[in-house]
């Protein structure tokens, strides 16, 4: 075997490197925090998208890949106020990157929102921070304030004239607000329901006005790319799938947890590296896994997936998964896939907001059905069933791509089901003849 | 029952946050809950006040979201997931043990709840809102028992710490 595959640290070095500090101030500005911050405030702010930000290739972050600075290349020339809204609503199932950077690197997602405000042209911006991240919240706002008192963030940024007012918003337990227009309606004080696009939130987001979201990880590898410049940033990574990303690995490993790796690496490095997730548990084999959240379609544990490099429009346009949100979700042989994809529909109808009736429903009848399957009460023809209901969400069943619905939510739901047919239709009609 | 003069205060600083005052309802419905120790229908009324709407509305919102509890809940919530990590690594065995145990106790209220974003160390569940992970069954009772006694302080019942401040 060659060299072992490691980490390459850049938005994960801090909180790594300095376990008993990294998220204070202190602990921040003695590792060069906010020195990029100061090297933006210099630069002209379109240029920091425009030149910057486009040339090392950044895409977002949260799960769907569009490139940041094409998205802040949306804002419509002259139209104030805009804001700045960061996506901390994690919630897609096995996804632990932004709470473990919101808890351990506060200062780092700061200086980010600084730059991209600066950039963008908005003075107020927003974090909405998944409800339930208690210790994050606090220490999110123990940062805010010693930014503020240390001239960072508020009026008159280290002295350039520049006013960035940033709030800290606590949602309250619902996963459909990890979707931006959701997140929206939810900032605003309303139900968390997705808005129609057009208009998109780059004309039309917060109260209506010009609306940059961007996710948490997004904005947390700003400041490096900053530091060293986008086109030194662009050199990492493979194709369009620039620099690092931090990918999520749970399930039957031996080493779970979060790894920040060049992107580029395959599927197998990042499971079996002694230095990354170290393998199978026992020794047994890889049956499946999910590689980019719960809303992904699923790979198997064959060569040819297994050897698939973490490459976004690669995955997508070979396999029709996604990186998604970077979480890796990995099921030895002993694992009943209908179990898992049981408990998948059941997430996906619990959270469904009950704005579009193709999810309403469906997510609630392919629970049910696959409720039976996996508990021993399903009949042959039920694979086929959840096929039909999955077609009504996502026609054509090459979900998470096409839809009937205003948001991917319910596409989501199906892409268990797509994936049960694709790689265990036998197994899954043997499981219903041995009950029926 | 109504905000007291200090978590008065505090709704007055959360809305100034805001450039339109209904943006508050979240975090106001936060501050009442830790107040009160669920999201009282008093609360509400008050809360629509302050952001000026209707106490509807203000239902209408805060209904959508599964952290605000609309009855009376124990002093301790506690929130085991069962999502497809923890689901293969023990999470509903917690849970089954949790239920069991503190079956008609008053203080503590165990709910299942969606993925919790600690799947690298799971099962995990929050007591109020405080992450605990790598845990078995005797375990997690074990941590619950420690909130009961006080050897752990908790969280308020929205996760904010005593006297508000979401």
């Amino acid at each position: 075997m060659m060299g072992h595959a490691t980490e390459t640290r850049i938005i994960t070095k801090r909180l790594r490197d300095r376990t008993e500090d990294s998220w204070t101030l202190a602990g921040y500005t003695a590792s060069g925090g906010y020195d990029a911050l100061r090297k933006a405030l210099a630069m002209e702010p379109a240029a920091i998208g425009a030149e910057q930000v486009a040339a090392a290739g950044l895409r977002g972050r949260g799960g769907a890949g569009f490139p940041t600075g094409t998205k802040w290349s949306f804002l419509p020339e002259g139209t104030y106020p805009r804001y700045l809204v960061v996506n901390g609503d994690e919630g897609e199932p096995s996804t632990f990157k932004d709470r473990m950077l919101v808890e351990r690197d506060p200062h780092q997602l700061l200086e980010g929102i600084a730059i991209a405000s600066y950039a963008i042209g908005c003075n107020k911006a927003f974090i909405y921070l998944r409800g339930e991240f208690a210790l994050g919240f606090e220490r999110l706002e123990a940062a805010r304030l010693e930014a503020m008192a240390a001239g960072f963030l508020g009026e008159n940024i280290l002295g350039t004239g520049y006013d960035l007012d940033v709030v800290i918003h606590r949602g309250a337990g619902a996963y459909i607000c990890g979707e931006e227009t959701a997140l929206l309606s939810s900032l605003e004080g309303d139900r968390g329901q997705p808005r129609i696009r057009p208009p998109f939130p780059a004309v039309a987001g917060l109260y209506a006005k010009p609306t940059v979201v961007n996710n948490v990880e997004t904005l947390s590898t700003l400041p490096h790319i900053v530091a060293m410049g986008g086109e030194e940033y662009a050199k990492l990574g493979v194709n369009r799938s620039t620099g690092t990303r931090i990918f999520s690995v749970s399930g039957h490993v031996n080493r779970p947890g979060n790894y920040e790796v060049e992107l580029g690496m395959t599927f197998r490095d990042l499971i079996f590296s002694p230095e990354l997730a170290g393998g199978m548990r026992d020794g047994r084999p890889v049956k499946f896994f999910i590689p980019g959240g719960a809303s992904s379609q699923w790979l198997t544990g064959s060569d040819e997936h297994l050897d698939a490099p973490l490459d976004m429009d690669y995955v997508q346009q070979t396999f029709g998964v996604m990186l998604g949100s970077g979480a890796v979700m990995v099921y030895d042989d002993t694992t009943n896939p209908a179990l898992v994809a049981w408990r998948l529909a059941k997430f996906f109808a619990h959270e469904s907001c009950g704005k579009c009736t193709p999810c309403r429903e469906g997510t609630g009848w392919i629970e049910k059905i696959l409720y039976r399957i996996s508990h021993g009460e399903g009949r042959p023809q039920d694979l086929d069933l959840l096929l039909d209901v999955g077609d009504n969400i996502s026609p054509g069943l090459n979900a998470p791509f096409s839809q009937t619905t205003i948001c991917p939510l319910g596409p989501s739901a199906v892409s268990a089901v797509v994936s049960l047919q694709n790689y265990f239709r036998d197994e899954v009609i043997a499981m219903c003849r041995a009950t029926a | 029952m109504a905000f007291t003069n200090e978590n008065l205060v505090v709704a007055q600083e959360i809305l100034a946050r805001y450039p339109k005052p209904k943006s508050a309802i979240l975090p106001l419905a936060h501050l009442a809950q830790d107040q009160d120790g669920y999201l009282t229908q008093d609360a509400m009324r008050e809360i629509a006040e302050l952001v000026g709407v209707t106490p509807a509305e203000v239902l209408g919102t805060t209904s959508f979201y599964t952290m605000f509890k609309r009855d009376p809940v124990g002093r301790l919530v506690v929130s085991v997931c069962t999502n497809v990590t923890c689901l293969v690594l023990g999470g509903p065995e917690v849970l089954e043990h949790l239920e069991r145990r503190y079956a008609g106790d008053t203080e503590v209220t165990i709910e299942e709840v969606e993925c919790l974003a600690a799947c690298g160390n799971a099962p995990a569940m929050q007591v109020n809102y405080e992450f605990h992970e790598s845990l078995t069954p005797e375990g997690a009772a074990d941590i619950v028992d420690a909130y009961k006694r006080g050897e752990l302080t908790a969280r308020g019942v929205s996760g904010g710490t005593a006297g508000g401040g979401a």
